[in-house]
């Protein structure tokens, strides 16, 4: 087997961040710091330089796709399921995005971790969990990318229960994972349903099966996409499986950068996006996603508005982007919606880890209402922590600008109202963004902290990029009418089918009146808040503390669906095993079993002078008139 | 002549162990599972998947019956042979060095070793119920003098539950006996060339088949001796009963039943399927909120066990072939797990899952290996229960979307439970011991890492253990035709 430099890249990309799980794994806990820093770090550099080499590569035009099998995993219908890896363009942003965000993610983490006592723990799980994001986005079939699919999350849980001496930490752990499992079944099932109509898992065969065979909107297409779908609102977080992701807060911060926010998360719109042949095929199923990811948008960016924990707002506006992404998709707009993956993959690394920045300075203080006026403390944090706020916000030339005009544009073409929902749902982010930086960094000083632990280089550094990237990434993906989206050309080979199905693109002045519209009514927010936000910080504050209005109480309590799902699901299934148990196995199965043996038994009884009770007697008995019948059935049949 | 030494060799030394004493015994038990598990090795690597029967021998055992001794494998018992030569060095080496009556003890495993690979080789109807009562003797003893607890009254009733089942076999077997061509033979292929039975007759010869495999595997709602005969059994004997002996019955079912009955399988299976997947949600269910741990186990194997029953009586290729592999990886994955339920036990005097704690900080290294094991039992990919569940649960698919469904609801529970498991006992705080305990010394490492490790290699790298299997299974799909 001849190999190209190129497959020996792709084949090393995802294993040398599993060669830095298993030597921080395993020896770990005898290296120092340092050492185990340059494992986790460098094996991830690693993968960056390849990932890079291989983005050049095929920009160059020196392959279109390429592709390796390691090897035979397991035969499924007629054909064999290969452990290959795949990397088309786009797996190739895919792979420039964990390994670059995540690099940066794992040097500032070096800083962030120092002096916990699983150090080597974390940089071990962290690498492993690069290892199978990497296998998510490199593999060339269903199965092996439910692997990493898989993988991820149970990395996923290993973050979120990090210290694991804590029972509510692992709590959330265990209802990341399960709520996870919900969603995979339906993967599951999606995979089955699709060996089962194409004869296949591998991407090229299904994808090319199901584009001949065409019909859109039959119900088998349709049941399959809504599968993958349920197993992407599992993943990434959508209604009804989103009430994990908040929880997994409880994870150090780095790992909320990494795995729920940049990477992880994101991974259900990686999938819609490789299916996107499947998915246009069925045009009910894109009208669900876009009324899923419209709906997420909105009901997580009422949330974000009222939490008091830093991390938590964070966390529900990540829902809210991840169903601003699910729009996009749902409209058809794979680019875009891929986009702004990347563009939030930038800015929301960057919230979080300045977010980390600040619980690291105030000895791990994450209570917005013990903070405030920061501004002059922490002026660096503040400065990057502003980039981010401006990004997502969508102000014109920060990167989340240009990847949210870009959808609201696709949405406005396709569904007005879901624009509609999804402009309020701008105007909100840019409101809790503003009230978070407000809360944080602006006014008074509420907390009585003092001596700000001072942060490294390590982790200034990513932190700078983060900012720069959050600023100028946009420029990737310049408006259409520019003729310049250098993201939308690099990823049409990928989605060359789709561009067809396209409507005809507003004309340039539709386009520039809702662009200033939108950038008029977010800034009109920004003036709103910013010139007012004393006293509206001080009512909040008040309120806080003491009784909430019901329509501000009802987001505030996250419209109390945790306490529903445990009214409805949770504590049924356990009062029922706890009924099976006591009564079902317990008292009517065994109880039967039991009476009619102990029926035999005392008949028995009476017959039991001409016994020994021994039971090894009885056993021989048993069996000597067994081969007695036998005997006489031999004798009379013969 | 392979199969027949490795039946007599563990028969010979294990009945002479039973009368010995002292010490050495146990490393002459060990000795002899070593040289089990070499031999079931060059069995397999002699193995040629698609040339049917092999080591086949057949002598003339009562000719005036027509019963032979008759052995031989094919794809599926080999590899259930391999399993048990495999466990059998691993539970022989787990037990307690202070272990009452040693000489007792390593006898009956061998014996029981013995009647395993009887059951999984033998290709005379007869021969296969000798093997198979030869089989509940030593373990029933095993129960009963070396478990804890109320032994006397469980093992009772395990005893005579799985009679009962036998029994009801064994009538079945004469009967089709008496069904042959003169002269009358027990032998596998004249039983298979039984056609002259009508539906009717082939419902109850099922029914009597099935309840013997059903009692023993167990499959709902004959499954009420297992929890109590898990819990009290020394943990070597629940090993060798949820790692290799719960096979049998699946084995038969697969050897005996499918193929000599094909039309009363066909008709039945839609009960059976339904008995299988309502059993094992009930058993997650029930799982959930065991604070046991060996009875939580318990109830997690037999979940596990119904997926396996359920895509036997799907009768799909990949029903079968997730069967045959789930066979494999249940096997290990329990005996693993049983192991470091009794690890845990004895550390801290407790198995109650309430009481227990902080594991991970005593030990990480245990907590590790423990951690492979619950992510096979969940079926991880890339471990050997994801392999078996997936083939498992397409071949559902293919026969039953709801049964499939139901089914898949228990990966979603055991993970629940699975994971609380692990959560419970090796995270939070250490309670109680002041002392930090290593839960995984030598020895213990000596049998949990090569556990986990074939987890891992059988859950990355199946196709060998497929292949093996796969010729087996079209010969099993073409014998269930009519």
């Amino acid at each position: 087997m001849n190999l190209t430099f190129a497959q020996i890249a792709l084949a090393a990309l995802p294993f040398l961040p599993l060669a830095g799980f298993a030597v921080n794994g395993l020896w770990g806990r005898r290296f120092k710091e340092t050492t185990i820093g340059i494992v986790g770090c460098g094996s991830i550099l690693l993968s960056f330089l390849l990932s890079v080499f291989l983005f050049m590569a095929n920009l160059s035009g020196s392959f279109a796709t390429v592709q390796v099998r390691l090897f035979d995993w397991i035969p499924v219908a007629n054909g064999s399921i290969g452990f290959s890896l795949m990397a088309d363009p786009l797996s190739l942003i895919m792979l420039l995005v964990i390994t670059g965000v995540g690099l940066l993610i794992h040097l500032y983490s070096v800083g962030y971790m120092h002096g916990d006592a699983g150090f080597a723990r974390f940089f071990a799980y962290l690498n492993l969990f690069i290892f199978f994001m990497l296998l998510l986005v490199l593999a060339d079939n269903f199965l092996l990318l439910f692997a990493g699919w898989e993988g991820v999350g149970l990395c996923s849980f290993l973050l979120i229960g990090f210290w694991f001496t804590n029972e509510s930490y692992n709590a959330a752990a265990k209802k990341a994972f399960v709520m996870n499992r919900i969603g995979d079944l339906g993967f599951l099932l999606g995979m089955f349903l699709i060996v089962f109509t194409y004869g296949s898992l591998n991407f090229d065969q299904v994808f090319t099966a199901a584009a001949t065979a065409g019909g859109a909107n039959n119900a088998t297409i349709i049941a399959i996409t809504l599968l993958l779908f349920w197993g992407a609102c599992g993943k990434s977080a959508q209604i009804p499986l989103y009430t994990w992701l908040p929880d997994a807060m409880a994870g150090p911060t780095p790992v909320s950068a990494l795995i729920h926010a940049a990477t992880m998360v994101t991974a259900g719109i990686y999938l819609v996006a490789r299916c996107h042949v499947l998915f246009s095929l069925a045009p009910f199923t894109l009208s669900v996603v876009l009324a899923v990811g419209v709906a997420t948008a909105l009901l997580a960016a009422t949330i974000a508005l009222f939490q008091t924990d830093i991390k938590k707002v964070l966390a529900y506006s990540t829902v809210s982007q991840l169903g601003y992404m699910f729009a996009a998709l749902g409209t058809g707009a794979y680019v875009a919606g891929l986009f702004h993956v990347v563009t939030h993959a930038f800015f929301k690394a960057l919230l979080f880890l300045g977010a980390g920045a600040v619980i690291h300075a105030l000895h791990h203080e994450q209570d917005l209402r013990n903070m405030g006026g920061l501004r002059t403390e922490l002026p660096f944090v503040y400065r990057i922590f502003l980039v981010g706020t401006l990004a997502i916000s969508g102000i014109p030339v920060f990167s989340g600008f240009f990847s949210k005009d870009e959808i609201l544009m696709n949405v406005f073409q396709h569904h007005t109202v879901a624009w509609g929902l999804l402009f309020i749902g701008a105007l909100l982010t840019t409101f809790y963004m503003f009230r978070l930086l407000a809360l944080a960094f602006w006014g008074e000083k509420r907390g009585h902290h003092a001596n700000y632990v001072p942060m490294n280089t390590t982790m200034k550094l990513p932190l700078a990029v983060l900012a720069f990237l959050s600023f100028a990434g946009g420029f990737a993906g310049l408006p259409e009418f520019t003729g310049l989206n250098w993201l939308h050309h690099y990823l049409s080979p990928v989605f060359s089918d789709v561009t067809l199905h396209n409507e005809p693109h507003l004309s340039i002045g539709v386009e520039l009146g809702l662009m200033a519209f939108t950038v008029l009514a977010i800034a009109g927010v920004i003036w709103f808040y910013a010139s007012r936000f004393k006293h509206l910080q001080t009512r909040e504050l008040n309120q806080l503390n003491g009784e909430l209005p019901w329509y501000k109480k009802l987001p505030a309590n996250k419209y109390y669906v945790d306490e529903w799902y445990n009214r409805l699901l949770v504590q049924p299934i356990n009062r029922l095993s706890d009924f099976l148990y006591r009564v079902a196995d317990t008292l009517i199965i065994d109880g039967l079993v039991n009476r009619i043996g102990g029926m035999v038994l005392s008949a028995g009884n009476r017959a039991r002078k001409l016994q020994s009770g021994d039971i090894g007697i009885y056993l021989y008995v048993m069996l000597a008139g067994a081969s007695g019948l036998f005997l006489l059935y031999v004798l009379l049949g013969s | 002549m392979i199969v027949t030494i490795l039946i007599v060799l563990p028969l010979l030394f294990g009945l002479a162990a039973i009368f010995s004493n002292g010490r050495s015994v146990r490393n002459a038990a060990l000795a002899v599972s070593l040289a089990e598990f070499c031999l079931a090795l060059y069995a397999a690597y002699s193995f040629v998947p698609q040339a049917g029967m092999q080591q086949v021998l057949n002598l003339p055992w009562i000719p005036a019956l027509g019963i032979h001794y008759h052995v031989g494998v094919d794809g599926i018992g080999l590899l259930l042979i391999l399993l048990t030569a495999l466990l059998m060095p691993f539970i022989l080496y787990s037990t307690p060095d202070d272990i009452p009556k040693p000489g007792a003890y390593y006898g009956l495993m061998l014996v029981m070793q013995a009647a395993l690979i009887g059951v999984f080789s033998a290709l005379d109807g007869f021969l296969f119920y000798v093997f198979w009562e030869m089989a509940l003797i030593p373990i029933w003893f095993l129960c009963l003098l070396w478990g804890r607890g109320n032994t006397v009254a469980v093992t009772l009733k395990f005893f005579i539950y799985t009679l009962f089942g036998s029994l009801l076999m064994l009538v079945a077997l004469i009967y089709l006996y008496l069904q042959t061509p003169q002269p009358h033979s027990f032998s596998l292929e004249v039983l298979y060339a039984v056609s002259n039975l009508d539906a009717n007759v082939q419902g109850w010869l099922f029914w009597a088949f099935f309840l013997a495999f059903a009692i023993k595997i167990p499959i709902f709602p004959f499954h009420s001796w297992q929890p109590d005969t898990y819990v009290t059994a020394p943990t070597q004997g629940t090993m060798l009963l949820s790692g290799i002996m719960l096979k049998m019955g699946i084995y038969g079912a697969m050897r005996w039943l499918i193929p000599v009955l094909p039309m009363g399988v066909h008709n039945w299976m839609p009960v059976a399927v339904a008995l299988s997947v309502a059993g094992a949600v009930y058993a997650s269910v029930i799982a959930l909120q065991q604070n046991d741990l060996k009875r939580m186990l318990a109830y997690s194997s037999m979940a596990h066990v119904g997926i396996i029953g359920a895509g036997l009586f799907s009768l799909t290729a990949n029903g079968l072939t997730g069967v045959v592999f789930q066979m494999l990886a249940h096997g290990i994955n329990t005996v693993a797990l049983f192991y470091v339920a009794d690890i845990i036990e004895r550390r801290n005097n407790t198995r109650n899952l309430n009481l227990l704690g902080g594991i991970a900080l005593a030990d990480p290294r245990f907590s590790v290996l423990v951690f492979v094991c619950v992510l096979g039992a969940v079926a991880f990919p890339l471990t050997n229960g994801f392999i078996g569940e997936f083939y498992l649960l397409y071949g559902l698919f293919e026969y039953n979307l709801p049964m499939c469904i139901a089914g898949g609801l228990t990966v979603i529970l055991g993970a629940a439970y699975m994971l609380q498991f692990f959560q419970k006992t090796m995270f939070g705080n250490a309670i109680s011991t002041p002392h930090k305990p290593v839960y995984a010394g030598k020895s213990e490492l000596y049998v949990l890492v090569p556990l986990t490790a074939i987890i891992l290699l059988t859950g990355i790298y199946p196709k060998p253990l497929l292949n093996l299997a796969a010729p087996a299974i079209e010969q099993l799909l073409q014998l269930a035709q009519f």
